[in-house]
C-alpha cells in the first residue's frame, strides 16, 4: 500500500493511498474549519445539502439514480468534531471497475459528481434552494433533538457541555437547536461560499487507480474551486489541568430504568509532546479492551454495572469514561472506577495486563489497513495532529511501549468532572 | 475439501462437511491482516420447545442468550481473557435464531482459532456463576427496556405474530432467567452445540486445511442429532393485530412496521428470495425510490428510515420503519404507493439501476470480513451459497420483484408499532 500526499491547488491537499487489495473504493473531500457555537449548525447544514441537488442532476431522485447506476456508489454528508476543529465533508465509496460486469470509468463519474455537490449545488437567484434548506435543517433539528435517544452517547455529550463550558469542546458536531432552528437560506448561502473559500482542505483517495489518475479527475474537477487568502485560525485548546481541586458534579433526571454515569478527565503532561501510541496503552490498560481494568473489575469482578470502558480524544487531550449502573450503585461504582485509575498510577499492573493492553492496541492499528473507511479517518486526524506514520508503524511503535511509560502517562491524568443520569422516580 | 473460484468476484471459497456433520466454509483473504471466524450453532432465543429421542422439552426463555454469556467461563479461566490478551476481538450474539461466537485477530490465529473451537464445545457452568450472571443479564434487560429500538421492535414482532416465539426478547425476562440452572444450560448445551447442528465460518489470511484439520482435531468425530423445534402454531398471513403505540423517553415517534412472508426454507430458492426480496425492498424504499424520496422531501421520514428482509426461526418478515412527526401520513403514502404499482407495475430503468446497486451492495459484503462471515454461516445453515448472488442477482426479472411487493407489501398484510414521546 503506498500512501502519497500531495498539494493539488492552494491550500487543498490529496492524500492517495494505492492499493488494489479492496473491491470497493474511496474518495472523501473534507473542508476543516474551527469548532465554535455561532456556526457548527450551519456548517453541518451544508453537506447534507449539497446532498440534495446540483445544477445538472437537481433533486435527490436524480442523484440518487445516478448513483445506483454506478453500481450502488454513495455519496454521503458526513460531519466530525477532531478536538475544536469541524470537519466538513462528502464520502464517496464505490465499486473498483474491475469488478463490474460493464466498463465504466466509476472512479472520474465519482470525481465528477461528488465536485459537482460541493461547487454546483441547486440555486434559485443564486441562493441555496429554500426547500432544501428547510426541509436539512428540520432533519438536522431531528437529529440535534434525537441524541435524547441514544442514552449512553447522550450522557458523554452532556458531559463534555458541561465540563468544557468555557471551551469551544463544549459545541457538539452538529450545533445547537438554538442556533439551528434560526438558519435561513440567505444566510447558509452566504456561509456556504465563505465556507468553501476560506477552509483548508483535505482530500482522500483510497483504491487501484494510479495517483497521477486521481489527480488528473480532481484537478479537472475542481478547478473551479473559490480560494481565499484569508487562512482560519485552525486548532485546539488543550488544557492540561482540572478547573477546580475536586471534581465538578452535574446531572440530568429522565425517565429511564438505568443510571448512566460519565467522567471525563484531563490526560495532562502527556499532551506536552503526545506519544499517540503510549497514550492508546495506558487507555487500554485502564479501560480501553476487553482486559482493562474497567472491565475486569468493575464489570467482571464486582458486578458494579453492565458495561464500562475508557476512550480517549487524542486530540483534545481528555479521557472519558462510561458506564451504565443502576441508580444505587452510584457511588460504589464511581469509587472503583476511580481507585482503578489510582492503580495504574501506582503501577499496580500486571505483565498480563500490559501485554494484553498492547496486543490489543497493535491490532487496532493494524486493522485500520483493512478497511478504506478507517485508513480515510486515520490519514484525516494524521493531517490534523500527526504523527507522521502509518498504522503499521504506529504498531510496530506500541509493541515497544513499556509500563514505566503507561504509569507515566496515568501519574498526569486529573478528573475534572462527573456527569450522572438518572431516572426521575428515584429517591434523591 | 471442495475449492470453487468465483472469477467475476476474484474469491475462492474452499468448503468442506466434516464427518460428524459439520460444515466449514473458507474464504482466503491473503493480503489482509486481519482474520475473522464464526463458530455458530443453529441455536436461538425461539428454539425453546424441541424434540428429543421422541421427547417434547420446554425450557425457559432466555436460555440460548444465558449460554452465550457463560460459554466463555472455561475450567482453567475465561476465553475470553485469553484472546483478548492475544490482542484479538472476541465477541458473541444471539439471535432468534442462531448463536454465534466470533473473533477477529491479526496476530496468532490459530491459537485463537483453537481457544474459539474450545471453548464453544466446552460446557463449564457452577450454581454460583450462574447466580453472578443472572445479575449481569439482568442489567442487560433492563438496559434494553430504555432502548426505544428494542421495544418498539418485539412490540411489532407481538403484533405480527400470534404464536411463534420470535416475539419474545432474546434474552428473556428477569423472570424467566431466574429459572435457568446449570443443569439447565448442561442440557441444552448438549442437544444444541453438536457439530451436526452447527457451522464454521472462516475469512481472512489463513491456510484453509489447517482450518479444516484443526476443527476435526478439536471436535467430537461423531453425528449428533439435531433436534426438532416447535414454533408454535401455524401462523396466519394476516398480522395478530394491526398496531400498538406506547410512550417512551424519546424526542420524536419511532416507527417500526413490517409484514410475514412465507419463507422459502432452503437452498437456491431461498438465496433467489432473498435477493428478490433486497432489489424489492430497494426499489420501494431505498434512497432513489419515488416512495422515499417524496416522503424525505415532504419532511414525512428523515434518513433514519431504514428497511431489511429478515430470516429467522422457520419464519421470514420485512421490517422497515425510522422517526417521523406523522407516523400515519407515512403509512397512507405507502399503500397509495402499493396500489399504484399494482396498477401501473415498475419502471424499467428504475429496476434495472436497483438491480446494479445490489450487485454493488453485495460486492461491499466481500470487504466486510463480519458481514461475508455471517453470510456463510446464514448459506450453510439454509444449504446455500452466497458467493452465488453475483450471478443469481442478473437472473432476477422485473416481475419477480413486482409480485414480491405487491404480495408482501399489500396493506392488510402490514402491522405498525409506534414509540411517541412522553406526554409532559
Amino acid at each position: 500500500m503506498n500512501s502519497l500526499t500531495e498539494l493539488i491547488l492552494p491550500n487543498v491537499v490529496l492524500t492517495c493511498l494505492t492499493t488494489d487489495k479492496f473491491k470497493t473504493n474511496c474518495l472523501s473531500i473534507n473542508l476543516l474549519t474551527p469548532l465554535n457555537r455561532e456556526t457548527a449548525a450551519k456548517n453541518a447544514l451544508i453537506p447534507a445539502v449539497l446532498c440534495r441537488g446540483t445544477a445538472t442532476l437537481p433533486d435527490m431522485a436524480a442523484i440518487s439514480s445516478k448513483l445506483d447506476s454506478l453500481y450502488g456508489a454513495r455519496i454521503k454528508p458526513v460531519v466530525r468534531k477532531k478536538g475544536e476543529i469541524q470537519v466538513i465533508g462528502l464520502y464517496a465509496d464505490f465499486a473498483d471497475d474491475a469488478f463490474i460486469p460493464e466498463k465504466c470509468d466509476i472512479l472520474e463519474q465519482i470525481t465528477g459528481l461528488i465536485s459537482e455537490m460541493l461547487l454546483m449545488p441547486k440555486t434559485r437567484g443564486g441562493l441555496l434552494l429554500r426547500d432544501y434548506v428547510e426541509s436539512e435543517r428540520e432533519k438536522l433539528l431531528e437529529q440535534i433533538r434525537g441524541r435524547v435517544n441514544d442514552k449512553r452517547s447522550y450522557s458523554v455529550q452532556r458531559l463534555f457541555e458541561q465540563m468544557c463550558a468555557m471551551e469551544e469542546y463544549s459545541t457538539d458536531k452538529l450545533g445547537s437547536e438554538t442556533e439551528a432552528e434560526s438558519i435561513t437560506p440567505n444566510e447558509l448561502t452566504r456561509h456556504y461560499h465563505a465556507l468553501l473559500a476560506a477552509s483548508p482542505i483535505e482530500v482522500f483517495y483510497c483504491g487501484s487507480a494510479e495517483p497521477e489518475r486521481v489527480k488528473a479527475a480532481l484537478k479537472t474537477t475542481l478547478a473551479a474551486l473559490p480560494r481565499s487568502d484569508e487562512e482560519p485560525d485552525l486548532g485546539t485548546d488543550i488544557r492540561m489541568n482540572a478547573l477546580e481541586a475536586e471534581p465538578r458534579y452535574f446531572e440530568d433526571r429522565l425517565q429511564v430504568t438505568q443510571g448512566k454515569l460519565a467522567i471525563g478527565f484531563r490526560l495532562g503532561d502527556c499532551m506536552e509532546d503526545p506519544n499517540a501510541a503510549a497514550i492508546r496503552v495506558f487507555n487500554a490498560v485502564f479501560g480501553g479492551c476487553a482486559t482493562s481494568k474497567l472491565f475486569m473489575n468493575v464489570r467482571e469482578k464486582l458486578s458494579l454495572c453492565y458495561f464500562a470502558s475508557s476512550f480517549v480524544d487524542m486530540h483534545k487531550g481528555i479521557l472519558a469514561v462510561s458506564s451504565g449502573i443502576e441508580f444505587d450503585k452510584y457511588d460504589a461504582a464511581l469509587s472503583e472506577i476511580l481507585s482503578q485509575l489510582e492503580a495504574v498510577k501506582s503501577g499496580e499492573v500486571s505483565d498480563y495486563e500490559i501485554e494484553a493492553a498492547k496486543s490489543s492496541v497493535v491490532s487496532d492499528y493494524l486493522t485500520i489497513e483493512d478497511s478504506p473507511l478507517a485508513l480515510e479517518d486515520f490519514y484525516l486526524n494524521q493531517a490534523l495532529i500527526g504523527p507522521d506514520c502509518s498504522p503499521s508503524e504506529l504498531a510496530a511503535l506500541a509493541e515497544e511501549i513499556t509500563l514505566k511509560e503507561v504509569v507515566e502517562i496515568a501519574k498526569g491524568v486529573e478528573c475534572d468532572a462527573i456527569y450522572f443520569l438518572r431516572g426521575t422516580e428515584e429517591d434523591a | 475439501m471442495q475449492k470453487e473460484y468465483f472469477k467475476n468476484i476474484d474469491e475462492t471459497l474452499i468448503s468442506e462437511v466434516l464427518p460428524n456433520g459439520l460444515k466449514i466454509n473458507i474464504v482466503p483473504k491473503p493480503r489482509f491482516s486481519k482474520s475473522f471466524a464464526m463458530f455458530a450453532t443453529d441455536y436461538g432465543g425461539a428454539d425453546r420447545r424441541f424434540k428429543l429421542a421422541g421427547q417434547w422439552i420446554d425450557t425457559p426463555a432466555g436460555v440460548a442468550h444465558f449460554l452465550e454469556h457463560k460459554m466463555f467461563d472455561m475450567p482453567d479461566g475465561n476465553a475470553l481473557n485469553a484472546l483478548s490478551s492475544r490482542g484479538a476481538s472476541p465477541n458473541a450474539f444471539t439471535s432468534s435464531g442462531i448463536t454465534a461466537y466470533h473473533f477477529e485477530s491479526t496476530s496468532r490465529f490459530d491459537e485463537n482459532l483453537r481457544t474459539l473451537l474450545e471453548f464453544v464445545s466446552t460446557p463449564y457452568f457452577t450454581p454460583e456463576s450462574v447466580q453472578k450472571e443472572q445479575g449481569i443479564i439482568g442489567q442487560e434487560i433492563r438496559m434494553v427496556e430504555d432502548t426505544p429500538g428494542y421495544v418498539m421492535y418485539y412490540n411489532l414482532l407481538k403484533c405480527l405474530y400470534a404464536s411463534n416465539p420470535v416475539r419474545d426478547s432474546v434474552a428473556g425476562t428477569v423472570g424467566s432467567i431466574a429459572e435457568i440452572t446449570s443443569e439447565t444450560l448442561y442440557r441444552c448445551h448438549k442437544v444444541f452445540y453438536n457439530p451436526s447442528n452447527m457451522t464454521l465460518a472462516v475469512v481472512g489470511n489463513v491456510d484453509p486445511e489447517k482450518v479444516i484439520e484443526m476443527a476435526r482435531e478439536l471436535l467430537p468425530s461423531e453425528p449428533g442429532e439435531v433436534p426438532e423445534r416447535d414454533y408454535g402454531e401455524r401462523e396466519t398471513e394476516a398480522p395478530r393485530q394491526k398496531s400498538i403505540a406506547i410512550p417512551m423517553e424519546v424526542s420524536a415517534p419511532q416507527f417500526l412496521f413490517g409484514s410475514k412472508l412465507a419463507p422459502e426454507k432452503k437452498g437456491a430458492a431461498r438465496l433467489r428470495q432473498a435477493l428478490v426480496g433486497e432489489i424489492a425492498l430497494r426499489l420501494i424504499f431505498g434512497a432513489s425510490s419515488p416512495f422515499y424520496v417524496r416522503l424525505y422531501a415532504e419532511g414525512l421520514i428523515n434518513n433514519s428510515f431504514d428497511y431489511e428482509l429478515d430470516y429467522t426461526s422457520g419464519t421470514a418478515m420485512i421490517l422497515a420503519g425510522g422517526e417521523s412527526r406523522n407516523v400515519d401520513g407515512v403509512m397512507n403514502e405507502l399503500s397509495a404507493e402499493i396500489g399504484r404499482i399494482k396498477a401501473d407495475g415498475l419502471d424499467k430503468t428504475l429496476f434495472e439501476n436497483t438491480r446494479k446497486s445490489c450487485f454493488g451492495s453485495q460486492l461491499r459484503i466481500l470487504g466486510s470480513f463480519s458481514s461475508l462471515a455471517q453470510t456463510l454461516a446464514d448459506g450453510a445453515f439454509a444449504d446455500y451459497c452466497p458467493l452465488d448472488a453475483f450471478e443469481e442477482i442478473k437472473k432476477i426479472g422485473l416481475s419477480d420483484v413486482r409480485d414480491f411487493i405487491t404480495v408482501n407489501l399489500s396493506p392488510e398484510k402490514l402491522a405498525l408499532s409506534v414509540v411517541s414521546p412522553l406526554e409532559r
